[in-house]
């Protein structure tokens, strides 16, 4: 064994989570070292997040030539395209290698050794890596989450997870996505777009069971248009020989062909394999089990992100880690979001910040729910996008905003301003009375306001 | 919905009375089953009183500080369905009421222009939110508030929707008395008071230490003890033995001394009721182990002493100090001693008067180890000195006993292998 490594904060995984902890913890000034198995980023970096928005780029911009190839009304003619996947998943990975790179430069800048190996907890102070010890005051445990596999379907040859999907060799000719959840519909419908026959296999009654009807209805219909075949209410029972078998909702077999079938039924916390059973720490179902400043059931050992289970957003973990390192410095912080926002990048896309309409109503809230449809903003027309609405939910007695939803081409970025005035406390009139840019998308935020306080302009 | 009275249990046997300590709860507040209302105390323990029922609190039944009547209204709860009693219980204007839940729209009733009632006990809220409901603020505020320790439930917000501004924080921290006052110019005159109710633990501790000294004749003695030979026992046996067994301090080798020196000393391990006119000597060595606590003194005990090896009262004393700090010691393991033994550790000076712990009749005292310059057989060595500050009854201890038991004391710590010859 080499000498032991001394620290004060030590971090297990790297993460938006965990590498977004060094960065402030070294900027606090706090003793770190960030231990890291694969590569630097994390799930979202290199196998989640960012390749799935790359890719679904490639297939929107090939998708648009086609479009254009076949007579478009915009008047661009071009002839039928091709598509090199092997270039395309060059350029994604190249945007992975930048940003992972970036990554490390950030965590040397403010001086955090990183250590590369697989960790291996002894206790609630003491890690190996390898044959190198360390030992720490405070732990960070953010080894984020991995997909849940199916025991019918095991990953290998023709059965794909999320991971696979995003390093194609070849586009197939048919691909099968198990799991109507947002990571599902995106890559299914990215590889549609790339000209696979893709069809959709959800165990529930329609897509997105995660949000309301209302919502996911224009999802639902470009997926229509997209030609992406729908089995809802179908579970899958097995896949032999290039066939995937299902249940139908009266119960019979069906068996559908196809080349590839993507398993994306979820993810679930990363707690095997690294001795996480040394800590015995309380969990909450298959998460580490965290209160409100991310400290588990041992002091000084802390959780953050995908681990200590949903929502299982980036943007948490980076919001949780920050508050540890600030925590671990002596800082008095609690983890209190009014929201966190939740996008899905299917086409259109999908976005939901704080309270939907039924949760509203489950919390005792009495609500005005308003809306107000992209059809009528001039912008989403020159964008060729007439589907989708933004929604706003507010309280009847002072108007305070609790929640915004919305859906339609480019909304993710309308997570900003949603966000914004939930956690600022806006009431209707806050946002009825802010002078928002023409000609945009966020338009339609301030009508779905004025709407809900019975006076739009342009309806 | 029918109503769920909870009457002052009887927590000890033979207790009439129960003092109230602690609310943990106020009207209005919901509360689940299991989570506690109150804590009550008996003699020098504290017990939690946990709710049966799911409900809404709609009267307390008294204020703390109150001694209560056991089986007298504790507090009554709104619950589904029919409570236990039929009709509603009359109870006193309840101490800390809150205002009605009203639409936030309106602005919140401010309560800091109240009437003086009487020396209020719990701190007033200046806002009563549900402990589920949300303060509204942004997260510039929300930081200002967890740096500052300002806790946004209690602010009144001007804002919009009852918002809570910059501004409102400002206004709370400067109605918060005398906390931030001092910041600024530390030599600023001061004319702040604050009037702290000496009830619960306090109260009782107040009663004791006065009965004591009142009842008792105290005489105290104190004699310095060479510890040199029994430090360098101890540092040998942790060496050898600390990872297996547990570390020694010199608490375990000072009780074992006073076990053995008992034995000669009957009338020093003993009881005196001085009502009844009867002293009883004992047997049992149960050593109280004085023990500071975040609420007070406490003084738990190491039962049969006589019994325990170097070790088990080592571990004993950890475990009960652990206890008592953390409020989890129970009425047995607080009561029942036969001889007190106190110690400040580093801070234990070179000499105390200890206040005996009655009904016992001794109160052994230790003092602060300190290397000074001692001159044995003609030469000046430097010795590890510590004192011994002890105090007896003088009404049934006569000076000569105490002394030569002390002595003997002594003479077992000098010679630390005679601890253990039989």
């Amino acid at each position: 064994m080499t000498q032991t490594l001394h620290t004060t904060l030590l971090i297990i995984g790297g993460g938006p989570g965990g590498y977004v902890a060094a960065i402030r913890a070294g900027q606090l000034g706090i003793p770190t070292i960030l231990v890291e198995g694969q590569a630097l980023g994390g799930t979202c970096l290199n196998i989640g997040c960012i390749p799935s928005k790359a890719l679904i780029h490639v297939a929107e911009q090939f998708q648009q030539s086609v479009h254009h190839s076949q007579g478009s009304p915009l008047g661009i003619e071009v002839d039928v395209p091709t598509l090199d996947i092997r270039k395309s998943v060059e350029w994604k990975d190249g945007i992975v290698d930048r940003l992972t790179t970036g990554v490390a430069a950030l965590l040397k800048k403010h001086k955090v050794q990183v250590i590369h190996g697989w960790a291996k907890v002894v206790d609630g102070k003491t890690v190996d890596v390898g044959d190198q010890r360390i030992q720490c005051e405070h732990l960070l445990l953010a080894t984020g989450s991995k997909s849940v596999n199916l025991p019918m379907l095991p990953i290998g040859g023709p059965i794909i997870s999320s991971t696979e999907a995003l390093a194609p060799t070849r586009v197939p000719k048919r691909l099968i996505v198990v799991g109507g959840g947002y990571i599902g519909l995106e890559l299914g419908i990215a590889y549609r777009k790339l000209g696979a026959e893709v069809s959709v296999v959800e165990a529930q009654e329609r897509i997105l069971p995660a949000y309301d009807a209302e919502l996911t209805q224009p999802v639902a219909e470009s997926l229509k248009q997209l030609g992406v075949k729908l089995y809802l209410k179908h579970s899958v029972t097995g896949f032999e020989h290039n066939r995937l078998q299902v249940r139908d909702p009266k119960g019979d077999t069906v068996s559908l062909e196809t080349d590839q079938v993507l398993v994306a039924v979820g993810r679930t916390p990363n707690t095997q394999g690294w001795n996480l059973e040394a800590l015995n720490l309380d969990m909450h179902g298959a998460a580490v089990k965290i209160d409100h400043r991310c400290q588990t059931s041992m002091r000084n050992v802390w959780a953050i992100g995908d681990l200590s289970g949903e929502p299982m957003l980036a943007h948490r973990a980076m919001a949780q880690g920050e508050m540890v390192a600030e925590l671990i410095s002596g800082q008095h912080r609690e983890f209190n979001p009014a929201a966190i926002p939740a996008v899905c990048f299917t086409d259109p896309e999908l976005v939901v910040v704080g309270k939907t309409p039924d949760e509203a109503k489950a919390a005792g809230l009495d609500c005005i729910v308003s809306s107000f449809p992209f059809a009528a903003n001039g912008r989403a027309m020159t964008l060729e996008s007439k589907t989708g609405f933004v929604r706003v939910v507010a309280r009847r007695d002072n108007h305070l905003i609790v929640g915004w939803q919305a859906v339609g081409v480019g909304v993710s970025e309308l997570s900003t301003a949603f966000g914004l005035s939930l956690e600022m406390g806006a009431r209707l009139e806050d946002v009825a009375g802010t002078i928002h840019a023409h000609p945009t998308l966020g338009e339609a935020v301030q009508e779905a306001a004025l709407r809900a306080l019975g006076h739009p302009l342009h309806l | 919905m029918g109503t769920h009275v909870i009457k002052m249990p009887d927590i000890g046997e033979g207790i009439a009375e129960v003092e109230l300590s602690v609310w943990h709860v106020k009207v209005g507040d919901m509360v689940v089953e299991d989570q506690v209302l109150a804590d009550v105390m008996t003699d020098k323990a504290m017990v939690d009183i946990p709710s049966p029922v799911h409900g809404k609190v709609i009267a307390l039944g008294g204020e703390p500080g109150e001694v209560m009547a056991v089986g007298s209204v504790l507090i009554s709860i709104e619950v589904e369905g029919a409570g236990n009693t039929r009709e509603v219980p009359v109870v006193a204007e309840p101490a800390t009421a809150a205002p009605a839940p009203m639409p936030a729209s309106q602005p919140a009733p401010m309560l800091e222009s109240q009437p003086a009632r009487k020396p209020s006990v719990a701190p007033q809220a200046p806002v009563a939110r549900d402990a589920n409901e949300r303060p509204l603020a942004s997260p510039a505020v929300r930081k200002h508030a967890l740096d500052a320790g300002i806790p946004l439930r209690l602010v009144q917000g001007s804002g919009p929707a009852g918002r809570i501004l910059h501004e409102d924080l400002d206004v709370y921290l400067l109605q918060r008395p005398a906390q931030k006052a001092t910041a600024a110019n530390p030599y600023a005159e001061r004319n702040d008071e604050e009037q702290i109710p000496v009830i619960g633990m306090r109260r009782k501790i107040a009663q004791r230490m006065q009965d004591a000294t009142r009842r008792a004749a105290h005489f105290s003695y104190v004699e310095e003890i060479d510890v040199t030979a029994l430090d360098e026992l101890r540092v040998h046996l942790n060496e050898k033995h600390g990872a297996t067994r547990g570390k020694l301090t010199l608490l375990p080798f000072i009780v074992r001394a006073m076990v053995v020196a008992l034995r000669d000393f009957p009338q020093i391990n003993a009881r005196y009721d001085d009502e009844a006119q009867v002293i009883t000597r004992l047997g049992a060595v149960h050593v109280g182990v004085a023990t500071q606590s975040d609420v007070g003194l406490m003084v738990p005990v190491v039962r049969h002493a006589e019994a325990r090896s170097l070790w088990g009262n080592a571990e004993e004393i950890a475990r009960l100090a652990t206890a008592a700090r953390n409020g989890k010691a129970s009425r047995d393991e607080l009561s029942g001693s036969t001889i007190t033994l106190t110690s400040l550790g580093a801070l234990g000076g070179i000499v105390s008067t200890p206040v005996l712990n009655l009904p016992e009749v001794a109160i052994v005292g230790v003092n602060r180890i300190v290397e000074r310059p001692m001159v044995i057989k003609g030469q000046i060595v430097i010795r590890k000195m510590m004192n011994l500050s002890s105090s007896f009854d003088h009404r049934v201890v006569d000076g000569m006993d105490a002394a030569q038991f002390i002595q003997a004391i002594r003479g077992l710590l000098e010679q630390p292998a005679s601890l253990f010859l039989e």
